[in-house]
């Protein structure tokens, strides 16, 4: 046991120096080849299989499986990454209980879907570990696209592009590409620089240039873009954190979620990540969850995650938040904070219960806290983009925004739930049709 | 629990299961903790004459699996002992003497020649053997040299070499059939008519379960080659029902005891051979594949299954479904069932859909929603939904009752029996009245 385990304060290394690596490790570690055989024998091989339909990027899941059952992990990867480039890093973060696996009829007749997630990081880790790339591009068209942030909806779109024969060039404002592949996902759910080496991995394609450190609106603009490329596609992420609206919300110690998530992934020694002893995370959705869970994994003594709806209405999934309360995170629900207390720094946050229609009900609660994370969803920064829908880039089925030649995808854009996989799919939507529009 | 013992050919056991002459059965120490694992007897495995063979010294089996690698189909290419027969001899007398209320038979091949006959026959009987099982059906390695399925296929052989047997010894004879011929009936007659106590099928089927797709040779593979071997196991078990069935049915080898062989895994294997003739089983794949435990099912479930159905002895289910084997021509061609969905069991993998709707009749809509039910506009009662469905029972066949129309065929479902042979679209029909 660790002399820091109870210290008070935001500090490195509560846990024994040894215990890091555990606690990060993989999440589901990968099936071995048994494994990966018994699971893909469960599969029916459905006509027009419900799982297909529940996958936002329409991989053929019976498919796959099959190439799996009968010895072809590669044939089985190359089903699934010829409609998911980042069919790797989806098998790894898909909240596959809401999707595939929730449509699984062996859910229906069991309560124990296919492991179609596990299944399908078989395949394709088989495949990428071998280093091989099975697609090749087309003749270079001579046109030229240009595609804004290097996540999930951007590079989805930029390798489609060059796979077509385009030629691709990829602006990111951060030091990596990845977007929230690389800053944004819990560490124990992708292992082992997996982001990065599916990045390098899916530019053998080749036709694809990356320009990271290259930010819109101030390296780079709209309208510089458009004067310069035969089309734009637009796949940043919300860069804007949303405040509480609480009393003393800038005290020390009050940070934003995705901040500490990214610096735990871009930390070299987790170890060294400094965490306090009685953490509070304010939110519902899966960035709340990681934040959360990672909390305790680095030490923290209490952590408590408070929603201010109730369970039902949480954005993180059932797993999710089984897997919070599993590591010994509370959940508090129908809360919301009214105020931040200490001196300089946060000491205590306070909240007031509240009822369905979120009006306050006078009763209180007051949790001890040194540290207090920010998860209440983030927005979309930036002007002179093209026209909005609520908070995002309005967007019709293909990606086209108000503005000719600029499509959009992924977070930033309209429509579509906030999840890697809907990024990838709505990327290589808007690539093929922007491949039309340059070709057709 | 009902009473399981069994009486074949005079031989006595505590239940009709027996272990099968095969590699479980070859030595002393296999066959007594068969015995304490409670099997009612066994055919011990083939002896010959001295010198004993030799085997392979690489892979004997080669396997084919279902899902879950579940063996399915098991071959192999051992032949028959290959320990002296003096040795064999001592052990099959010291089991006996030990475990006298259990089955101690002995399966002999010597060559296709009167004397190595009546010299091992006195020896055998010497042991306190209860009977004998003749081996004509290994189809590998011992065929080469004229003896197993070389004599199995040629039933003139059958009866000689079965006269010659019956004349050498006081104990019951059992032929055991190879199930390598066109009509299991001919060698089964030959058996009889060479007098025989009991015939006993199936021995295995000529068969190659795979091929090696890396050094393009069948597998099991020996240093790059492969044989052809005996196949068994569950796969083989359809076929094994068949013979059976070919033979109790026929009026001329209807009071021939069968033993029957081929695939017995669980207890209701084991049941379905009774019922279709074999006064009892043999059993070999399933005891290699999960060990001799497995008679524990056997002897529960046939019991629990017996109590059911007020059964006293086995031979009360010993032939039970003979009577309704029959030829296609027999089958009453006014029956008419429709295929029926439960939608409360079904799971919409829709496998159902993709076969009728690929393969067969168009028969089965699917709804937006995917809900599945069947047009019985279009529905012939093939069972191909029922077979493919995963879920038990979920689909099944409701036969329609006589005066309601068919509305596949506009007609009216007639209550009395015709068949083929009456048809009107049949050349050869003959007249209904």
């Amino acid at each position: 046991m660790s002399q820091k385990m109870f210290e008070p304060g935001i500090t490195a290394g509560r846990l024994e120096a040894s215990a890091y690596a555990d606690q990060f490790s993989d999440l589901h570690p990968p099936l071995d080849p048994h494994e990966a055989l018994v699971a893909a024998d469960r599969c029916y091989f459905c006509h027009d299989a419900p799982c297909i339909t529940a996958c936002p990027t329409d991989i053929d899941i019976p498919l796959f499986i099959r190439q799996i059952a009968t010895g072809t992990p590669d044939a089985a990867a190359k089903t699934i990454l010829s409609q998911n480039i980042m069919g790797g890093m989806c098998a790894r973060v898909c909240p596959t209980e809401q999707l595939c696996e929730q449509a699984c009829v062996r859910e229906a007749a069991e309560g124990k879907p296919v492991k179609i997630g596990e299944l399908q990081r078989f395949a394709t880790d088989h495949l990428q570990q071998q280093g091989k790339h099975p697609f090749e591009r087309a003749t270079p068209t001579g046109k030229r696209v240009a595609v804004v942030g290097a996540g999930p909806a951007g590079l989805s779109c930029a390798h489609r592009l060059a796979m077509m024969g385009h030629e691709v060039v990829v602006h990111d404002a951060r030091p990596k590409p990845g977007g929230l592949n690389e800053y944004g996902i819990a560490t124990y759910k992708t292992t082992n620089g997996f982001a990065q080496a599916e990045v390098d991995w899916l530019m053998q394609i080749g036709g694809i240039t990356l320009q990271t450190g290259s930010a819109l609106g101030a390296d780079i603009t709209l309208e510089g873009l458009k004067a310069d490329y035969d089309a734009v596609f637009l796949g940043m992420g919300l860069g804007g954190v949303n405040a509480l609206g609480a009393d003393g919300e800038d005290k020390t110690g009050v940070l934003d979620a995705v901040d500490f998530i990214a610096d735990l992934r871009q930390a070299g020694d987790v170890a060294q990540v400094p965490i306090g002893r009685d953490v509070v995370v304010i939110g519902g959705g899966m960035t709340a969850i990681d934040a959360a869970v990672q909390a305790k994994l680095l030490g923290a003594l209490n952590v408590t995650l408070v929603y201010r709806r109730g369970r039902d209405r949480m954005n993180a999934s059932v797993f999710e938040q089984d897997l919070a309360a599993s590591k010994g995170v509370r959940i508090v629900n129908h809360a919301v904070p009214v105020a931040v207390h200490g001196n300089g720094a946060v000491r205590e946050i306070e909240f007031e219960y509240v009822d369905a229609d979120m009006k306050g009900t006078g009763q209180m609660l007051r949790l001890a806290a040194d540290q207090v994370f920010k998860a209440i969803g983030q927005t979309l920064q930036g002007d002179a983009l093209p026209a909005l829908e609520g908070r995002k880039i309005k967007v019709d089925g293909t990606g086209r925004t108000s503005v000719d030649g600029i499509w959009a995808g992924g977070d930033c854009a309209s429509g579509g739930d906030d999840l890697t996989v809907t990024a990838v799919a709505e990327g290589r939507d808007a690539a093929m049709d922007i491949h039309m529009t340059l070709v057709g | 629990m009902a009473d399981l013992r069994s009486e074949f050919v005079g031989i006595k056991s505590p239940n009709p299961f027996w272990l099968a002459s095969a590699p479980p059965t070859d030595k002393e120490y296999n066959v007594r903790r068969a015995f304490e694992a409670g099997w009612g007897g066994v055919v011990w495995k083939t002896l010959g004459i001295d010198p004993p063979v030799v085997n392979v010294n690489g892979p004997r089996y080669g396997a084919i699996y279902g899902a879950d690698r579940r063996l399915l189909g098991l071959n192999n290419i051992e032949l028959i002992t290959d320990r002296p027969l003096a040795l064999n001899l001592q052990e099959i007398k010291s089991v006996k003497r030990d475990y006298p209320d259990r089955a101690m038979v002995v399966s002999l091949m010597v060559p296709c020649e009167e004397e190595p006959w009546k010299f091992i026959l006195p020896l055998v009987e010497e042991t306190g053997a209860d009977g004998v099982e003749l081996n004509f059906g290994c189809p590998h390695g011992m065929s080469e040299r004229g003896m197993g399925a070389a004599v199995g296929q040629v039933p003139e052989y059958i009866e000689m070499v079965t006269r010659w047997v019956k004349a050498s010894t006081r104990m019951p004879v059992i032929v055991k059939l190879t199930p390598n011929i066109a009509d299991i009936r001919k060698p089964a007659e030959a058996a009889q008519r060479g007098g025989a106590d009991a015939v006993s099928l199936i021995n295995t089927i000529n068969s190659i379960t795979s091929v090696d797709l890396d050094l393009f040779a069948p597998e099991p593979t020996i240093d790059g080659k492969g044989a052809h071997g005996g196949y068994c196991g569950p796969a083989v078990k359809p076929i094994a029902l068949n013979m059976v069935a070919e033979i109790a049915r026929d009026p001329g080898l209807s009071q021939i005891p069968i033993s029957g062989i081929g695939g017995v895994t669980t207890w209701r294997d084991a049941a379905e051979f009774m019922a279709l003739g074999a006064g009892n089983v043999q059993v070999c794949t399933a005891a290699m594949t999960y060990g001799f435990k497995i008679v524990e099912e056997m002897i529960s479930g046939l019991s629990e299954y017996m109590d059911g159905k007020g059964m006293t002895s086995v031979d009360e289910l010993v032939r039970k479904a003979v009577p309704n084997v029959t030829d296609w021509n027999q089958l009453n061609l006014n029956y008419i069932a429709k295929a029926k969905i439960n939608e409360d069991l079904c799971i919409s993998c829709g496998r159902c859909f993709a076969a009728c709707e690929d393969t067969s009749h168009q028969a089965i809509a699917m709804s937006e929603d995917r809900t599945f039910s069947v047009i019985d506009e279009e529905c012939v009662a093939c069972n191909l939904c029922v077979n493919v469905c995963p879920v038990e029972n979920c689909i099944t066949m409701e036969a329609m009752t006589p005066g309601t129309t068919d509305p596949r065929t506009g007609k009216v479902v007639e209550a009395d029996y015709a068949n083929w042979t009456t048809h009107p679209n049949n050349p050869a029909a003959t007249a209904a009245e």
